[in-house]
């Protein structure tokens, strides 16, 4: 029921087609660097490669991103709390299907989604996530996440992201052909006149800086996307304050995500590259400050609707853009929720403060995965057993009680 | 050329008139199908009871008040399935405040508390208590929007013309069950 915000569509459509325009001349500058005449045939370049990785990453981007990231797929069996959360959300954004559930086994706590539609999505967290926040504060990223695919946003950055690639790698091929390659046009041969002389340094200037225009629109873009997943994921719970506890948690003690790149950034919650102290929101960020976010889920005045963020978002911010079209309000309206507290107080999950589950409990899933067996001693030591470890049995290192493998 | 503007206008028209319909009708699927969603889970919560009643049963003996308010109230429920949204909302609440009575009576049983089946099963309907809240909401935006557009002029004319009727909203609560104690396990 749920579509896409009203005012991206529009947004997305224009700076596809400005990131376009800025790909286009850049394949068009670097042709007419290279030698008169071959603008046409940079620009078409430009096209095609951009149309192959689109191409690409359309069909199997979320498959790419999942196995270089390293997520383990986890069914219901492995991970029950982890799932169940994730089908709430579902439930709760009315998600055709369930999303595919994976877990990075990363003590860095961050998470992503991936998938070109609600049909086709996948959420994963990393392991540190799980270990981290509690229930309430899960479902809060959960909700951010699934946010994320109900808005294309994941969608959109995959192709602008790629935009952008196809931009540094054009601008990158031709800077070096003309600088280092020694070929070209020899424009002193010719003896152009002034004009010449002006129009190649124009096109010097466009495909140096075309690569840094591209980042700063992409990096403005993804920041905020971030703004308005964090708006939808406070209406699917009905309670900012789980997101917004869950931020603080996340941004306590940043560290950086090994798998995460420059490109994948934009996907996770927060900044992977995030370093501690750094407020600022820097023009080439791919998250807003995180105290931000979280200011502005807590002044949201009890509400949980796209209204109440709206408001927030004006007083906080001081200033009249406002993110929401009359449009978006009308077309999310919510029924209010009675108590201030998640939607169903009535059954409360088991110890809500506490960690969704132990660092030994994710640890063992991913060894499991390795083919390692896990056995656990009644003194309280837990072994490890190799797949390919050839005794029957072993005995506990520290109480001596002999257990028999089952091989 | 006056015969192509008035063809024209009837073309456009009809398109119009066509495009209101089968957003009406969109809508009113959406609704269903949120229906359909909350169905599933009570089916689920019914489904689980049994399980959780046998397995307090070998810790709680004497606590048989409990466990048959428990049983009565979910065949009650099953009962009421289709009887209704008034009606089966009423017997699911009936539900949900006997589990709850049987998790607060479980916190007297520390041996029943550690056991791994009754704590994967408590997980378990705790969540499908939590998709219920949730698949409600669901319902309830989808019935507001669906309203807010048959009431709404163009759309009314052609709600009116196809008998697209208003829906009712889940009830969420009544003040009293508001005020139920939060039962915590920790």
């Amino acid at each position: 029921m749920w579509n896409q915000i009203h005012s991206n569509r529009r947004k997305s459509i224009l700076l596809t087609l400005i990131m376009g325009g800025v790909l286009v001349g850049t394949g068009y500058a670097g042709g007419e660097l290279t030698g008169t005449g071959l603008g046409a045939f940079g620009a078409a370049l430009a096209l095609v490669v951009w149309l192959v990785l689109a191409l690409v990453s359309y069909y199997s981007g979320d498959k790419i991103l999942l196995s270089s990231s390293g997520a383990k797929r986890v069914t219901h069996d492995d991970f029950p709390a982890l799932h169940n959360v994730t089908e709430e959300m579902a439930i709760a954004s009315g998600f055709p299907r369930i999303p595919d559930v994976y877990v990075i086994n990363d003590p860095s706590p961050n998470a992503f989604a991936t998938g070109r539609s609600p049909k086709s999505a996948s959420v994963a967290v990393t392991s540190g996530l799980l270990t981290r926040l509690n229930r309430d504060e899960l479902q809060g990223v959960i909700a951010h996440e699934i946010s994320h695919i109900v808005n294309r946003d994941v969608l959109f950055m995959m192709m602008l992201g790629i935009m952008l690639g196809a931009i540094v790698m054009i601008s990158d091929v031709f800077v070096r052909a003309r600088f280092y390659g020694g070929g070209g046009r020899r424009s002193s041969s010719r003896g152009g006149g002034q004009a010449e002389l002006l129009f190649l340094v124009i096109a010097l200037v466009l495909i140096i800086l075309a690569p840094l225009i591209a980042r700063l629109i992409y990096f403005a873009v993804s920041r905020r996307r971030e703004y308005l997943a964090d708006a939808c994921g406070a209406q699917f719970t009905r309670y900012p304050e789980g997101l917004a506890s869950a931020l603080e948690k996340i941004s306590a003690k940043p560290q950086q995500l090994k798998a995460a790149n420059r490109v994948t950034a934009p996907m996770y919650i927060v900044n992977p590259f995030a370093k501690i102290g750094r407020a600022a929101v820097g023009l080439f960020s791919t998250h807003p400050p995180t105290e931000q976010r979280v200011k502005l889920l807590r002044s949201m005045g009890g509400g949980a609707s796209l209204a109440a963020y709206q408001r927030a978002w004006q007083e906080t911010m001081g200033f009249g853009r406002p993110l929401f079209t009359e449009k978006d309000l009308r077309s999310r309206l919510m029924t209010p929720k009675p108590a201030a507290a998640p939607a169903a107080p009535a059954l409360a999950p088991v110890k809500q403060a506490e960690p969704l589950m132990k660092r030994g409990d994710v640890g063992n899933f991913f060894w499991k995965k390795e083919g390692y067996g896990i056995v656990d001693c009644d003194c309280g030591v837990s072994f490890k057993i190799p797949p390919n470890f050839r005794s029957n049995a072993i005995f506990c290192t520290r109480c001596g009680k002999k257990h028999d493998l089952n091989k | 050329m006056t015969l192509i503007i008035v063809l024209a206008a009837v073309v456009l028209f009809i398109l119009i008139f066509a495009g209101i319909y089968n957003g009406l009708v969109r809508v009113r699927n959406q609704v269903r199908n949120a229906w359909a969603q909350i169905d599933v889970q009570l089916k689920r919560r019914h489904d689980l009871i049994p399980n959780l009643v046998e397995t307090v049963k070998g810790y709680a003996k004497h606590e048989r008040d409990t466990l048959d308010s428990v049983t009565q109230a979910r065949a009650a429920a099953q009962k009421a399935a289709g009887a209704g949204v008034e009606a089966q909302a009423q017997a699911e609440r009936k539900l949900s405040s006997s589990l709850m009575n049987l998790f607060a009576v479980a916190e007297n049983y520390p041996d029943l508390k550690a056991n791994q089946n009754f704590l994967s099963l408590q997980e378990e309907l705790a969540s499908t208590e939590n998709k219920i809240g949730f698949a409600r909401q669901f319902y309830n935006d989808a019935v507001m929007n669906y309203n807010v557009k048959i009431q709404s002029v163009p759309t009314n004319v052609v709600a009116s013309m196809f008998g697209f009727r208003e829906e009712k909203m889940f009830e969420i609560e009544d003040a009293r069950e508001k005020e139920v104690p939060k039962v915590s396990f920790s």
